[in-house]
């Protein structure tokens, strides 16, 4: 059987289950059944409100990752390159990804707008986690390649280009993915505490408060499908490089 | 090029001991001698990469090194390897070079695609982009057929440029323009 059917086949296995667990506990509200949740879906998909709610999370969470993916790779160079500098950076990064996600969206929902919270707590999740991997891909580089690079006389930009990237590129390409759902799940955490316009977050909290169980497992669906999308399209940018050489 | 009194050691072994040498700065001189009697060390430290524990050398004008191993950029083709040694402006000589070498016909494939000799080649091509007034090679045919090996050395022969190479090619030694045998037991 090929991966796809294979795939689509568990789908189906988990989907009947899900239904015969929805008519065995017998309330809409505890454990709606899939056809209802679909329903919602459906009916929410009908409206522009869902359209830009998803839009906005996509966004402000994209936007705090690129942030934050950005910068750890920047402060993974400099750590790799500077002992002073890893001395100073390294206990700070190291705090940060131990701090729990809540202290910070609490922290940042007296600083920030609320709009802007979930994309700070998202880029402060994927940095540590991004510096880390770039910090450790950085080192990993061959010191056979880095000694020619030396003795050739290459500069600064076609060392980082042919030698230090490919190197790098494994450990930082691992860091990005995890940093990816890091980011969507505590930037959706954020929205659903601080309640921006237009965010799939803020539907969430508004679904529960209307103890909308369809609705609550319909927006749940939509978050995953995003950051499945989103991870998939990491990944398939992320193979093409590793496919197509040096341009 | 010269040593004198150059003495080497590396983890409590000598490598080179007391070794004084005048090597013409010209033509082709292949450096002989076993396995293990210091010659990739000796291109070493002509080439500055290694510091002797003892004496001096002095080499006419900036070596290049072709290293033992082929260290090709893993993302690069073959075309690139040489492009990335050459300066802007003079990026359309790689196709040159890699005629010299018999691989322009490899010119766009990456490593991973590459035998073991057209590897060599490869790094042989980008040694040679390379700008300096002295080239020291470390079995630059190492995989590489006799047959081509002496048609590449033959045209590095034209070049007219001052080159130490090591080397256990079969007929090397002919096709040199001078041998000079390293003194010293197999390390």
């Amino acid at each position: 059987m090929k991966r796809g059917a294979r795939g689509l086949l568990a789908g189906l296995v988990w989907l009947g289950l899900w239904a015969l667990a929805a008519v065995w506990v017998g309330k809409e509200l505890l454990l709606p059944g899939p056809g209802a949740v679909g329903r919602t879906l459906l009916a929410l998909a009908g409206t522009g409100e869902f359209w830009r709610a998803v839009g906005g999370s996509l966004w402000r969470i994209t936007a705090g990752f690129l942030l934050g993916a950005g910068l750890g790779t920047v402060l993974g160079a400099v750590t790799a390159a500077s002992r002073r500098c890893d001395w100073l950076l390294s206990p700070a990064l190291r705090a940060v990804r131990t701090v729990p996600v809540v202290s910070f969206i609490l922290l940042l929902y007296f600083w920030l707008p609320t709009g802007r919270v979930p994309t700070a707590v998202a880029a402060l999740m994927a940095l540590p986690v991004v510096w880390r991997s770039a910090r450790q891909g950085i080192a990993a580089a061959d010191p056979q390649l880095l000694e020619l690079g030396e003795h050739y006389r290459l500069g600064l930009w076609k060392r980082i280009r042919l030698i230090y990237i490919p190197a790098a590129m494994p450990a930082l390409a691992a860091g990005w993915e995890t940093a990816l759902g890091l980011a969507w799940k505590s930037g959706i955490a954020a929205e659903v505490l601080c309640q921006p316009k237009w965010a799939a977050g803020s539907q969430l909290q508004i679904s529960k408060a209307y103890l909308d169980s369809p609705g609550l497992f319909a927006w749940t669906v939509v978050i995953v499908a995003v950051s499945l999308g989103l991870e998939g399209l990491l990944k398939w940018t992320l193979r093409r490089w590793r496919e197509e050489g040096e341009p | 090029m010269k040593a004198e009194h150059l003495t080497l050691r590396y983890q409590d072994q000598t490598v080179l001991s007391d070794l004084t040498m005048a090597l013409p700065d010209e033509g082709i001189t292949l450096l002989a001698g076993p396995s293990g009697v210091g010659k990739t060390t000796l291109l070493r430290v002509f080439a500055g990469l290694l510091s002797p524990d003892e004496g001096t050398v002095s080499v006419p004008g900036r070596p290049v090194m072709l290293f033992q191993e082929d260290r090709l950029f893993p993302r690069c083709t073959v075309r690139k390897q040489v492009e990335a040694v050459l300066p802007g402006e003079r990026r359309e000589e790689a196709l040159r070079w890699l005629e010299l070498v018999e691989l322009s016909e490899a010119a766009d494939k990456l490593p991973g695609e590459l035998s073991g000799g057209m590897a060599r080649r490869a790094a042989l091509a980008r040694a040679l982009a390379v700008e300096g007034e002295v080239w020291l090679l470390d079995e630059p045919f190492a995989g590489v057929d006799p047959q081509r090996a002496e048609r590449i050395l033959k045209r590095l022969k034209e070049l007219d440029r001052p080159i130490l190479l090591t080397g256990h090619a079969p007929g090397l030694e002919m096709w040199c323009d001078r041998v000079v045998a390293l003194p010293g037991e197999r390390g």
